[in-house]
């Protein structure tokens, strides 16, 4: 191992500069300090996030969209600034093209619902993967059950890899209309080879829906570049707050989209015989939105960018073959997947200790790890597992972290011997 | 060993009687001629227990045991539950269990009352989760799947319970 290469690559980001901008890591739990490495869950938030937030309730906040006031203008323009923040996040063409949804489950039924029920028909196939989190397979059961169409599975490799071949197989009869699948699986860390599968299910005449959850945070993503269909994420796995996510879909299809919910903010003209739906992205926004979220998000959004996507993504890989290195060196630990694209989320059982028991001790020495199925018990049981205990990594965590992590790990079979 | 020492903090959760039993679960198997059984589900964390019981001629509780993997508590409190409500009516064996499920919540059980209570005694180290909240229900679950167990369904071996 090269410990020293390593240091030097992480030394890119400045994570002590960074670690300080986010109060809640110098919170003690049970009298030790915080080591949060359950940041796939959700993230911790910078002061400019909270900031955001809080600066938008004490100095600008109105409903949006429609208070002819200059408070109302001000919180509008305020929140709207996050539509183009998101833009250029992903490289949309246009800022009409962001819908803000609750989180990436709210906008993965949408497009179930919405592109799924309007644009597929019975008898078409959606096609998954074996790594997807519970919110991208449920949708997907739902739209079959209730419209007729078929739900596919593209296994995954005892790598933990998508098995292309397989999924080429899939895709072979041309009735597959839907590929949804995650960009980066958070039980695995494993990268999708998004590239290769746009290619393939455009080949096949199928569109594109990524899961973006987990990659949005680690990767630049460009959906121009990478010629996706939608794109989806939620803003409190990328530092913002919770309540709010973006779904991001080519112009064309968003249009010829109908509304997922109905209400305000949605129309352009109402009346009993029937409503007029307004332009998009605002005919997918029904209701007041989520504003300081929106404001919260833009901040976080802004803060991400300002890091470089080259230094997060050496950052991740630096922590991520640490980890690697340190825990699979602990007698009994199996680390789950060993992908050659992987990112900072390391799943592992350890013998003879059950996951829950594993979490549990780490947190009494202030360490924040996952145990359970992560919302993904389709793979649990793919590998054979009832669960697992997962370390996930953020901009602000340290090698020192996870030598901490390594350490307490190699001490708890010794404990339960 | 220093790493024992290092973890002294964890003994309020972690008794020995907890990492005996857990390792070493009393009863852990399937009982071919149960008159009752029922399935217990965390469906938070995965785990899954099913729970056999063989009735005596008077109604009483026989024999109890277990099946299901899962994490040290939930182990052990279903290895305990098997040796404590052996010989017992189904009644006073409920009673324990609502016992079990104040003590897991509260860590203490000011209510609890003449059998139960010399029951309770040896449940007792299982008030440690009450410090952790995320795992009351590991130690609840083979007592939710008992009570399953001895309604109608359980008579049938249909019985079903979640800790949701």
């Amino acid at each position: 191992m090269s410990d020293a290469s390593t240091l030097d690559r992480a030394a890119v980001l400045d994570v002590t500069a960074i670690r300080r901008e986010f109060p809640i890591l110098s919170e003690q739990v049970r009298g030790k300090p915080l080591v949060f490495l359950d940041s796939a869950a959700s993230a911790q938030k910078p002061r400019a996030v909270i900031a955001a937030m809080v600066h938008a309730m004490e100095h600008q906040y109105a409903n949006v969209h429609r208070g002819l006031h200059w408070m109302s203008e001000r919180a509008t323009e305020a929140y709207e600034a996050a539509r183009d923040a998101a833009q250029g996040l992903l490289g949309a063409a246009s800022r009409d093209e962001i819908v803000f949804v609750r989180n990436t489950t709210e906008g993965i039924n949408l497009v179930a619902h919405s592109y799924g029920r309007a644009m597929l028909k019975p008898g078409d196939a959606v096609l998954i993967s074996a790594m997807e989190h519970h919110s991208n397979i449920v949708p997907w059961q739902m739209l079959r059950d209730s419209h007729g169409t078929e739900l596919r599975v593209a296994p995954v490799t005892d790598q933990g890899e998508l098995d292309m071949p397989a999924f080429e197989a899939l895709l072979a009869d041309g009735r597959v209309k839907l590929v949804a699948i995650t960009h980066m699986s958070n039980v695995l860390g494993t990268y999708t080879p998004v590239e290769r599968v746009i290619a393939l299910a455009h080949a096949a005449g199928a569109k594109v829906m990524l899961d973006g959850s987990q990659a949005v945070v680690h990767r630049r993503v460009d959906v121009q570049a990478l010629g996706c269909d939608f794109y989806v994420f939620t803003g409190h796995k990328l530092y913002g707050p919770t309540g709010i996510g973006v779904l991001w879909g080519r112009a064309e299809l968003l249009e010829a989209m109908p509304p997922f919910l109905g209400g305000g903010d949605m129309i352009s003209s109402v009346s009993f015989e029937r409503s007029e739906w307004a332009r998009v992205p605002h005919k997918f926004e029904a209701g007041t939105p989520a504003i300081i979220e929106g404001i919260g998000l833009r901040a976080a959004i802004d803060w991400t960018l300002a890091l470089g996507w080259d230094r997060v993504a050496a950052h991740e890989q630096a922590l991520t073959d640490h980890a690697l290195a340190r825990l699979s060196a602990i007698e009994g630990l199996r680390i789950i997947g060993s992908a050659q694209d992987r990112g900072g989320v390391v799943s592992f059982t350890l013998d003879g200790v059950h996951a829950h028991d594993v979490a549990t001790i780490l947190d009494r020495q202030g360490i924040a790890v996952r145990a359970g199925q992560h919302c993904a018990e389709p793979l649990m049981r793919r590998f054979g597992l009832d669960s697992t205990a997962r370390a996930s990594f953020a901009a602000y965590t340290t090698l020192s972290e996870i030598d901490y992590l390594a350490e307490q790990l190699a001490r708890v079979r010794a404990f339960f011997r | 060993m220093a790493s024992e020492a290092a973890f002294d903090e964890l003994r309020d959760l972690y008794q020995e009687v907890i990492l005996d039993h857990g390792r070493h679960p009393r009863n852990h198997r399937r009982l071919d001629d149960a008159d009752r059984s029922a399935k217990g589900d965390n469906p938070m964390c995965g785990d899954r227990v099913e729970v056999f019981l063989r009735l005596a001629p008077d109604g009483r509780i026989a024999e109890a045991s277990f099946d299901g993997r899962g994490c040290a508590i939930s182990q052990a409190s279903a290895s305990l539950m098997t040796e404590l409500v052996a010989g017992r009516t189904p009644a006073e064996a409920s009673s324990i269990g609502a016992a079990l499920r104040i003590l897991a919540r509260t860590g203490s059980c000011p209510v609890c009352e003449g059998e139960t209570r010399a029951a309770m005694e040896r449940l007792a180290p299982l008030g440690g989760v009450s410090e952790y909240p995320s795992r009351v229900k590991c130690a609840t679950l083979a007592w939710h799947a008992l009570d399953a167990a001895l309604t109608e369904d359980g008579l049938a071996g249909e019985g079903r319970a979640s800790t949701e």
